[in-house]
């Protein structure tokens, strides 16, 4: 081989043979298709049967009206719907009130101040030592008289104060990521402290904070439900109420489920066509 | 010597440094009158980065006195913000901002730190864009430029200060060498312009044609402090000949 030289083939010559239809491949797809619906077909036939020894008698045929009725022409949205809209606004509320808790939790931890670091290190240790529920109980029983607000707002503040303490940690990971470098270059041209967070470092640090907490706003909508338990008019409490009035506990928590299911996966699905039109952008 | 235009623009005294135990800088003395240029050497680890970032405190010293254009370098932030004013630096790896275009690197500085309105910053920026050969990038981000061209803007981005004083900590080692040429070119029109300039660089060529002073640390000490043909010609110390003798040695 000594000597020789060869010239590049041009890239545009180099073309892939069709090798024609994968049979191996198709089979394993079918394969996989196969054992997902064998599992899924297992596990509905096991709670048919569990239903049926226990005698329960299925009235799905009942569960149009507790999502909405039609009077007159007009749609009446029933309690699940209405529970649904309650859940939202209330995730929605206690998600706004706690990414701005989690960026103040931040920069009191990564500040020089003393008293801002043992402030938010308590917090954070408070809400990840103890459970949700006797926060939430802290919240109604004890704070709520306290400052006269009522149980929507209670739960709204216990949710958001919970939440805010994994956004602080999320949004302080992305602060600290950004380069050393870039503090130092914004301090070099003698940018404040606040101009340098405002202009250089949180600018860098959003694409890293931006998709872990999305997905915390997805999981407060599950974590949500825990309000139910100081009867919050939402999803769950809906569900509660409804089982009470017509004893349709199998049906009414499957729609629940399912409720709470396709509203996290539809969420999780724009998320990440969000993510991967920003990722477009960037080249 | 008895020159009256002759005005110390930065005066180190008897300045210390320690990192918690660790000894970075020791009894630092060294005075740069305005429109001096001045090369530090020493190996790697002698405490010249540490030095110069004193100066402009990216790093707080703990003994000793650092006067700037005759005001005392002091932890106080207002002190801090009124010396970043007068001292611009030039890092090893940039420290360009990616997320901005050029142009919004170079404005960002007169605007929120001297308060020059955006056009007047924006036509101060084409200024220094065009003196460091790099104006028809003003709208690409830094990493689309080599890194050649990334540091010629980031010294432009510290001359949009218009500082008295131009720190330099090896503007050149991070680069390949293709690109080492066109930045030192800048760096030395700066120099014949009458910039006082404090550079970290082991590039010989760059400090004979342009030091007036050669400063070798070792140590965390100042060793020794001579003309540049003088320290590279017959170096004194034992320690500054070990460390050339390296340094052409590959
Ligand atoms: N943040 C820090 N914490 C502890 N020690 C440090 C810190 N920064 C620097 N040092 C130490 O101080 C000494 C001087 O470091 P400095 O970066 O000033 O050296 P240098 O002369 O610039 O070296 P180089 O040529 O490698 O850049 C080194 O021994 C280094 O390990
Ligand atoms: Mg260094």
């Amino acid at each position: 081989m000594h000597g020789r030289v060869t010239t590049a083939t041009p890239r545009a010559n180099r073309t892939r043979e069709d090798t024609g239809f994968d049979a191996a491949a198709f089979g394993r797809t079918i394969w996989q298709v196969g054992q997902a619906v064998l599992v899924f077909a297992v596990l509905g036939f096991l709670i048919w049967r569990g239903a049926q020894s226990m005698d329960y008698s299925w009235q799905w045929y009942r569960v149009e009206p507790f999502f909405f009725r039609e009077i007159d022409g007009e749609i009446i949205w029933g309690p699940l719907v209405r529970g649904l809209m309650e859940t939202l606004r209330l995730a929605g509320i206690a998600g706004v009130i706690a990414i701005l808790i989690g960026f103040v939790a931040a920069f009191a931890r990564l500040s020089d101040s003393i008293a801002g670091r043992i402030v938010s290190k308590v917090y954070l240790e408070a809400i990840r030592n103890t459970p949700l529920l006797v926060q939430l109980f802290l919240f109604y029983f004890v704070l709520a008289p306290i400052f006269g607000i009522d149980r929507f707002w209670a739960g709204v503040l216990c949710l958001a104060f919970f939440e805010g303490s994994f956004a602080a940690e999320i949004i302080r990971g992305g602060i600290t990521a950004v380069d050393k470098g870039q503090y130092e270059g914004a301090d070099a041209i003698g940018l404040t402290a606040v101009d340098k967070y405002r202009f250089i470092i949180v600018p860098q640090s959003l694409p890293l904070i931006l998709p872990p907490l999305t997905g915390l706003l997805i999981s407060l909508i599950k974590h949500s439900a825990i309000v139910s338990v100081i009867a919050v008019s939402e999803l769950t409490t809906a569900g509660l109420n409804l089982i009470a009035d017509t004893f349709m506990a199998f049906e009414v928590w499957f729609l629940v489920a399912g409720i709470y299911l396709s509203v996290t996966i539809t969420l999780s699905i724009l998320v990440s066509m969000f993510e991967h039109s920003l990722n477009k952008g960037k080249r | 010597m008895l020159d009256a235009s002759v005005r110390p623009l930065v005066e180190i005294t008897g300045m210390c440094k320690w990192y918690g135990q660790f000894s970075a800088l020791h009894d630092i003395n060294m005075t740069v009158n305005e429109g001096e240029k001045v090369v530090v050497c020493g190996p790697s680890g002698s405490g010249k980065s540490t030095m110069i970032r004193c100066i402009n405190q990216l790093e707080a010293h703990q003994k000793g006195t650092i006067m700037v254009d005759g005001i005392e370098v002091t932890p106080d932030m207002r002190n801090i913000a009124e010396i970043r004013r007068e001292v611009g630096m030039v890092f090893q790896s940039f420290n360009l901002f990616p997320h901005m275009t050029i142009l919004d690197n170079l404005i960002l500085g007169p605007m929120r730190n001297r308060g020059v309105s955006k056009k007047d910053a924006t036509d101060l920026a084409m200024h220094y864009l065009e003196r460091v050969h790099i104006a028809q990038q003003a709208g690409k981000y830094p990493p689309q430029l080599s890194g050649g061209q990334q540091q010629r803007v980031a010294i432009a981005r510290s001359l949009c200060m218009k500082p008295k004083l131009m720190l330099f900590d090896e503007p050149t080692s991070a680069l390949d060498p293709e690109m080492i040429a066109g930045v030192l070119d800048v760096m030395i029109e700066l120099a014949e312009e009458g910039m006082t300039m404090i550079c970290v660089t082991h590039e010989m060529g760059f400090a004979r044609k342009v030091a007036d002073r050669v400063v070798f640390m070792d140590e965390g000490e100042i060793i020794e402090v001579a003309g540049p043909e003088e320290f590279f010609g017959n170096p004194q110390s034992d320690r500054a000949q070990l460390f050339l003798s390296q340094l052409l040695g590959h």
